[in-house]
C-alpha cells in the first residue's frame, strides 16, 4: 500500500507498506492494526472518511465497491487524502 | 494587341460568374466550393470571407494544387473586385479544375451586401516574431495565437504554483490574467515562488507578480485582486468572466469555494496542489467530468489537515506542477488535446514517477450530482493560515 506523504508520520516515514487481505477492509484493518494513528485519518464510523480516496490498480475504491472491493495478490493500493498546497 | 479591358472582358466571359448573393447560397450548400481568396495578403489581413483560405494570384499556379487538391470539387474565387478571381478562374480551368467560379464585385461587393466577414485580425509584425514558436507549431498557428491573445484565466494563488503558471500563461500570450493573492511576498517564499525577487520582498505578490509579467511580455493585461477569495467577493471577482481558472490555492476553505464557482459558472479548473516532493494535477471540467467535491466531497477536519508549513515542499515541485497545470490550462484556451478531465496525474520527484488514477464523476456529488445538497458559497474554516504559499 502507498502512503501518501502526508500520512508518513504515521508510518514511520514508510512510503510504502505491505498489508495482508483479500478486500480493501480487510488490508485497511491489517495496516491500521500496525499503525493505529492512522485509523482515524482513513475510517469515520468505520467507513472510508470523505476526504480520502483509495485507488486499486489505478480505479478509485468509491465507483467499485468501496471497501468491500477486492484485492489481487500483489495489487498496489494507494491511499490519497485532499491535500492543499500550493 | 488586346488591351486589358479586352483581356479581361475575354476572361469574365470564359468563366461562370456568380454575384454576391448566389456565392452565398453556393458557400451555405452542404456541398459548398473551396473559397480561395486571390488577393494580396495585407489586403487578407484587412478583413476577408469566412472560411476562405489564402492563395495570392502572383501564387496561384504554385499553390493551388497544396490548397485544393481535389481537382472536382468546384473553387469560388475571389479578389478585392472580380478583376483578378476572373483571370484566376480562368487560370484554374486550364489547370483541370472542373468549376472555377469567380465573384463578380469581389469582396468590395459582398461587404456592400451587409455579408459576413472574419475581423481583419492578424498579429502584425512584432507578435509575428515574438510567437514564432508558437506560430510553427500547427496546432496553435495564428489563429491560436489570436485566441490565447483573446483568451483571459484566473490564478488561484501567485505562489509556488501560481509562479509558473503566471510565467508561462504570460509569456504563452494570454491576454488577460486574473491574480489573486493577499500575501506579500517574504524571504521563505523565493526558494520556490520564482515570480518574485529579493527586490519585490515585503511587497504585494498580485503587484510583484504584475511586474514581472509586463517586464515579460507587454501583451499581457494583469488584473490583480489583493484579496483572499470569500464567499462574499466570489461573484465579484468571476463577474468579468474568465475561461480557465487555474487553481493553485495554499488552502481547502478556498479550493471548495472555487470548485463550487467553477460548477456554478461553468468555467474549467486546473487544479493542482504539492506536498514535500509530490504533486498532483488534474482538470475539472463541468459536464465534463467529475469535480473536486466528487472527490473529497468536505474538506478534512482541521486537526487531520496537514499543514503546509510544517510539511515543506522541494522547490522546484510546484515548478513541475504549475507547468503542468500551464500546458493544460494553454490546451484548454486553445481547444486542442485531451485535458486531463477524468484523469489524476500524480508527480513523485524522489521515485522520479509519474501515475495516473481515474476519476469518475460522483452522481451522489454534493454540487454538480443529480440532486445537489450544496447551492450556496460555504466558508470553511481557516486551518492553514496563509503560512504554506
Amino acid at each position: 500500500m502507498r502512503i501518501p506523504p502526508t500520512l508518513r508520520g504515521e508510518t514511520e516515514g514508510a512510503r510504502e507498506v505491505e498489508a495482508r487481505g483479500g478486500t480493501v477492509r480487510e488490508l485497511l484493518d491489517d495496516l491500521t492494526a500496525r499503525f493505529p494513528a492512522l485509523r482515524r485519518q482513513l475510517l469515520e464510523d468505520e467507513e472510508l472518511a470523505p476526504f480520502v480516496n483509495v485507488y486499486v490498480e489505478g480505479e478509485d475504491v468509491r465507483t467499485r465497491e468501496g471497501l468491500e472491493t477486492a484485492v489481487d495478490d500483489g495489487s498496489t493500493v494507494i491511499l490519497l487524502p485532499a491535500m492543499a498546497g500550493g | 494587341m488586346p488591351t486589358y479591358r479586352e483581356l479581361l472582358q475575354a476572361a469574365k466571359a470564359s468563366v461562370e460568374e456568380v454575384d454576391a448573393t448566389r456565392a452565398r447560397e453556393l458557400l451555405d450548400a452542404d456541398d459548398a466550393p473551396l473559397l480561395v481568396d486571390v488577393r494580396e495578403r495585407d489586403e487578407w489581413e484587412q478583413g476577408r470571407i469566412p472560411g476562405a483560405v489564402l492563395v495570392p494570384r502572383g501564387n496561384l499556379e504554385s499553390r493551388i494544387e497544396n490548397a485544393a487538391p481535389d481537382r472536382s470539387r468546384p473553387v469560388l474565387l475571389y479578389c478585392a473586385s472580380g478583376a483578378r478571381s476572373a483571370f484566376a478562374a480562368k487560370t484554374l480551368t486550364d489547370l483541370g479544375y472542373d468549376r472555377a467560379i469567380s465573384l463578380a464585385g469581389g469582396y468590395t461587393d459582398w461587404q456592400r451586401n451587409g455579408f459576413p466577414t472574419d475581423l481583419p485580425r492578424s498579429l502584425g509584425p512584432e507578435r509575428t516574431t515574438r510567437y514564432s514558436r508558437h506560430l510553427l507549431i500547427p496546432e496553435v498557428g495564428e489563429e491560436g495565437q489570436l485566441r490565447l491573445l483573446d483568451s483571459r484565466i484566473l490564478l488561484i494563488g501567485a505562489g509556488g504554483l501560481g509562479s509558473p503558471a503566471a510565467l508561462y500563461l504570460a509569456a504563452a500570450g494570454v491576454g488577460t490574467l486574473g491574480i489573486i493573492d493577499a500575501d506579500v511576498v517574504d524571504e521563505t517564499n523565493l526558494q520556490r515562488q520564482i515570480a518574485h525577487s529579493r527586490n519585490s520582498l515585503g511587497e504585494p505578490k498580485t503587484d510583484s507578480a504584475r511586474r514581472t509579467i509586463e517586464a515579460l511580455n507587454p501583451d499581457v493585461e494583469v488584473v490583480p485582486f489583493r484579496e483572499r477569495l470569500t464567499s462574499e467577493n466570489i461573484e465579484r471577482i468571476l463577474e468579468p468572466g474568465w475561461d480557465v481558472i487555474v487553481d493553485g490555492a495554499d488552502n481547502f476553505p478556498t479550493r471548495y469555494l472555487v470548485n463550487d464557482a467553477s460548477v456554478w459558472h461553468d468555467i474549467p479548473v486546473v487544479h493542482g496542489s504539492i506536498f514535500r516532493f509530490e504533486g498532483q494535477v488534474t482538470v475539472f471540467k463541468p459536464g465534463d467530468g467529475p469535480c473536486y467535491r466528487c472527490l473529497f466531497p468536505q474538506p478534512p477536519p482541521a486537526e487531520m489537515a496537514p499543514s503546509c508549513a510544517e510539511g515543506g515542499v522541494l522547490g522546484v515541485l510546484p515548478g513541475v506542477i504549475g507547468s503542468i497545470q500551464t500546458a493544460e490550462a494553454l490546451k484548454l484556451a486553445l481547444g486542442i488535446g485531451d485535458p486531463l478531465v477524468g484523469r489524476l496525474l500524480l508527480y513523485d520527484a524522489l521515485s522520479g514517477e509519474f501515475e495516473e488514477m481515474k476519476l469518475r464523476k460522483n452522481p451522489d456529488c454534493p454540487v454538480c450530482g443529480e440532486s445537489p445538497t450544496i447551492t450556496d458559497y460555504i466558508d470553511y474554516v481557516e486551518f492553514c493560515a496563509g503560512v504554506g504559499h
